[in-house]
């Protein structure tokens, strides 16, 4: 099996893939990127927390004029897991509005992006239907 | 009129289109011209410049401007500040006066955008090299479009689908209703880079850019300069009856940003500063929204007009809906919104849009705006967004005298 590596540093992979956000100690704001301070209370230490791989969908839209080399139409979402707010594609899922909805209940998923030169692929994540 | 009060005694704006004859600079002093002569002053009048322009600020083009019109010595700012860029110009100007370092002020907007793209989201390279985490997110490689999306017809249309999400009622034919309204509202302008009738088929047949967004749904990228002269009520006292009678009164300037959301790091949030200004905005007036004669609000995408309804209190909280539905915000509605066209017709380059704005409605408050006349207006509110964000909103009322 290829070497892997997450799209970004808060996908963590393995059996089950999650997303983790770093928390403030304080006001319990959560952040996906490396923070300075809490943008909603200033102060500067930050605890690390699992994010749920359920939620909802709150906003989409489906995405058909992109720039270049950016594959289209994809499907672009705010996704609600369990109170946090996720950026994410929705993915395994045809990019219409037929099959896309607004409250959409969808779980998180991962899937090869790209792969190096040096043969490591890049794992990235998006939402996926739930059944049923 | 008060002393400390504020007022616009000249306003301009250029035709907003394809200028390819004209650079920044042409266009800026069209604009800059034609707004000092509205006033009956001269360059030499003003003690303070805010230039603004997204794409030129850092070249200096409130100096490039003085080249060309009049090197008087006096501060020159330079302002970019996303498509509030305008609106920002017009209040460095403003708190220049009111700081009393100056009793008058120029403040011009400027773009050229004509043939421009989408603006933001970067062209996506091949993935090569070594995989190594970089950025904030500790990316491997570009994330625009593997991570959602980062173009502005993207991001907005998601903005207008999570207050459909909220409230229910939205469509792809409402937002495409919406623009509808401001084609037929752009007829009338012939200042407009589009005034083209459009039919909702037309609007909904044509090309998708991001769902529920179509072309015709998304502001027009075009070039186009406004200008504006502010005076302070002291100094206009002094002036003849006839600039008294014509000056039109800033009863309301607000700037805002976005306040800490759960989401705002995730969806940018236009709602919560945008409530906030306008909220400020009436407070400062001392007016509500049921005063208002017209709003020209940013609508940079036909999902944006929606939410900023109930942003700037025009309707209930999570009325927008049955607020467009009922007609309210055509030209001869209740309350009229983008007679101008709006964005997606009259055009946003980007810097001059917020005193654009600020022109259409001083034109209606003076009686001044032909076959589009709101008649017998009184009282308007413009308002602007650049996501980052910042909010942009104006009160004008119409000079008593
Ligand atoms: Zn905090």
């Amino acid at each position: 099996m290829a070497n892997q590596i997450p799209l970004v540093d808060y996908l963590v992979l393995g059996d089950r893939p999650h997303l983790v956000a770093k928390e403030c100690t304080s006001c319990g704001a959560r952040y996906f990127d490396r923070r300075n301070a809490c943008a909603s209370c200033g102060r500067t230490e930050f605890t690390s927390v699992d994010i749920a791989t359920e939620g909802e969908v709150r906003a989409f839209t489906i995405v058909a004029f992109a720039a270049p080399g950016i594959p289209t139409p994809y499907v672009a979402a705010m996704v609600d897991c369990g109170g946090t707010s996720v950026r994410a594609n929705l993915i395994n899922v045809p990019p219409d509005p037929e099959h896309v909805s607004l409250g959409m209940q969808v779980r998180l998923a991962t899937e090869v992006v790209g792969t190096d030169d040096e043969g490591t692929e890049a794992i990235g994540f998006g939402f996926e239907p739930k059944e049923g | 009129m008060a002393s400390d009060d504020l007022w616009i005694l000249g306003i301009h704006m250029t035709k907003f289109g394809k200028h390819p004859d004209k650079d920044m600079v042409d266009l800026a002093s069209e604009a800059v011209l034609g707004a000092l002569a509205d006033g009956g002053v001269a360059m030499s009048d003003m003690g303070v410049i805010a230039a603004g322009s997204l794409m030129a600020a850092s070249a200096g083009i409130g100096q490039q401007l003085q080249k060309q019109l009049g090197q008087t010595g006096v501060p020159v700012y330079n302002v970019a500040n996303a498509c509030a860029t305008g609106a920002t110009a017009l209040r460095v100007a403003m708190m220049a006066i009111k700081a009393g370092e100056a009793d008058m002020g120029l403040a011009f907007g400027v773009e050229k955008l004509a043939g421009a793209g989408l603006l933001t989201g970067g062209s996506r390279k091949d993935d090569s090299g070594t995989f190594t985490p970089s950025g904030r997110y500790g990316a491997v490689a570009p994330v625009d479009g593997r991570i959602g999306t980062e173009i502005m017809p993207g991001v907005f249309a998601q903005i207008g689908m999570e207050y459909g999400h909220r409230y229910g009622g939205t469509s792809f034919e409402l937002f495409a209703r919406i623009s509808e309204k401001n084609h037929a509202h752009s007829t009338l302008n012939p200042l407009a880079a589009y005034s083209k009738k459009m039919s909702l088929e037309e609007i909904m047949g044509d090309f998708m850019v991001a769902y529920p967004n179509t072309r015709p749904m998304c502001s027009a990228n075009c070039d186009g300069a406004a200008a504006a002269v502010v005076i302070s009520g002291a100094k206009l006292r002094t002036l003849s009856l006839e600039q008294q009678r014509r000056a039109v009164k800033i009863s309301a300037s607000v700037l805002t940003t976005d306040p800490w959301e759960e989401s705002c790091q995730i969806l940018p949030d236009v709602n919560t500063l945008t409530r906030n200004a306008a909220t400020m905005a009436y407070e400062q007036a001392g007016v509500g929204p049921s005063d208002l004669d017209l709003v020209e609000l940013h609508d940079c995408f036909a999902t944006a007009e929606l939410v900023h309804y109930d942003n700037l209190m025009l309707c209930e909280q999570g009325g927008a809906v049955d607020f467009f539905n009922s007609g309210a915000t055509w030209r001869d509605g209740t309350m009229p919104v983008n007679v101008s066209g709006g964005l997606e017709s009259k055009g946003h380059p980007i810097g001059a849009t917020g005193i654009a704005n600020v022109w259409e409605v001083s034109t209606h408050l003076r009686g001044e705006a032909g076959p589009r006349q709101i008649e017998g207006a009184k009282i308007g509110m413009t308002h602007v967004i650049g996501l980052g964000s910042a909010c942009g909103v104006h009160i004008l009322e119409k000079s008593a005298g």
